[in-house]
């Protein structure tokens, strides 16, 4: 992997608001789910039906609520 | 009954034909071996998955599934960036999923002018992120005084306040636009994602840009120094990268813009 943690992100990680492993995928999962080439049609099985940022969005949001301990 | 057995290609990116190594010893999603199709010239990177764990409704669940997702993108992301270090690649979006490997020709056979313009654009290029955050406290503009009784006051306080808090943000969404500005005038191309919200950015302040430029590999530090000058008036900035061309390698929209 070449993609550098946030120093700063990194920083407040550590204080516990969340942890930079999560901040990294944060930027991964934008450009894995928002970018790349998009096959639509019938020859994927595929999920094209589904909202995968918003989904990645609503489960990486969970993560860190679970993280600071909110309920 | 279920039919454990079925599988799916899953694809990860296409390139063009290269003397260079392939992808032996390489593995992708759920630790399946990585190999190449190869169809005019083009090559696909993909794995045989089971379609238990990568089909449309088990997926409607894992994906749900943060240390899943985390994983699964890891894995795409590795074999992603394998192959980008040797040859311009086209990566492909997470869990594309084929019936099979000649679905996965007919694709690279149906698109092959369209790949080779993608792989055109972004040969000898690669991707930086840019975020930016505004710290508004800096930015926002004081308060105006009061004046009459104490309820005027704090009617005009409060609508004072609104004021200024509406004009911060606009000050804010035209300093965004004007550092995207700047980063793409250095870049052969450029995209805007959607701004993290606070929770996942791991920064108090709000993000006004979250951005993706596609650089020449002899401007890299050109770049990378108009970046280093974004820094100051309340505004500060986090690199990533370099990244494979995620954000530039829509078939349909090629994002020159």
């Amino acid at each position: 992997m070449t993609v550098e943690h946030a120093p700063r992100g990194a920083a407040l990680a550590e204080q516990g608001r969340l942890p930079s492993e999560r901040v990294a995928l944060v930027d991964l999962l934008d450009r894995l789910l928002a970018g790349g080439v998009v096959v639509s049609g019938d020859l994927v099985l595929s999920i094209a039906d589904i909202d995968l940022v918003r989904i990645s969005l609503r489960v990486l949001i969970m993560s860190v609520r679970e993280n600071l301990g909110e309920p | 009954m279920t039919h454990v057995t079925d599988t799916g290609t899953y694809l990860y990116a296409v390139t063009q034909e290269s003397p260079s190594p392939g992808p032996e010893g390489l593995r992708g999603v759920a630790g399946t071996a990585v190999r190449t199709i190869v169809d005019e010239g083009l090559v696909a990177y993909v794995s045989t998955v089971p379609l238990d764990e990568f089909g449309a409704e088990p997926l409607r669940r894992s994906m749900e599934n943060l240390e899943w997702l985390g994983e699964t993108a890891g894995a795409h992301h590795n074999v992603v960036e394998e192959v980008a270090e040797q040859r311009p690649t086209a990566p492909v979006r997470l869990v594309t999923v084929y019936r099979g490997d000649d679905q996965v020709r007919e694709l690279l056979h149906e698109r092959h002018d369209d790949f080779l313009d993608v792989l055109a654009h972004i040969a000898g290029r690669r991707e930086w992120g840019v975020k930016a955050y505004i710290d508004l406290s800096v930015t926002e503009a004081a308060p105006a005084k009061s004046a009459g009784g104490p309820g005027t006051a704090y009617l005009k306080k409060r609508q004072a306040g609104l004021r200024s808090r509406e004009e911060a943000w606009r000050q804010a969404a035209a300093r965004a636009e004007e550092l995207h500005v700047t980063l793409s005038s250095v870049a052969a191309a450029s995209h805007r994602h959607r701004a993290q919200d606070p929770e996942l950015s791991g920064r108090k302040e709000p993000m006004i840009l979250n951005g993706a430029y596609l650089v020449d590999g002899d401007r890299d530090e050109v770049f990378l120094r108009a970046v280093e000058k974004l820094r100051g008036e309340g505004v500060d900035v986090e690199l990533t990268g370099p990244w494979a061309p995620y954000s530039f390698t829509d078939l349909e929209v090629r994002g020159d813009g």
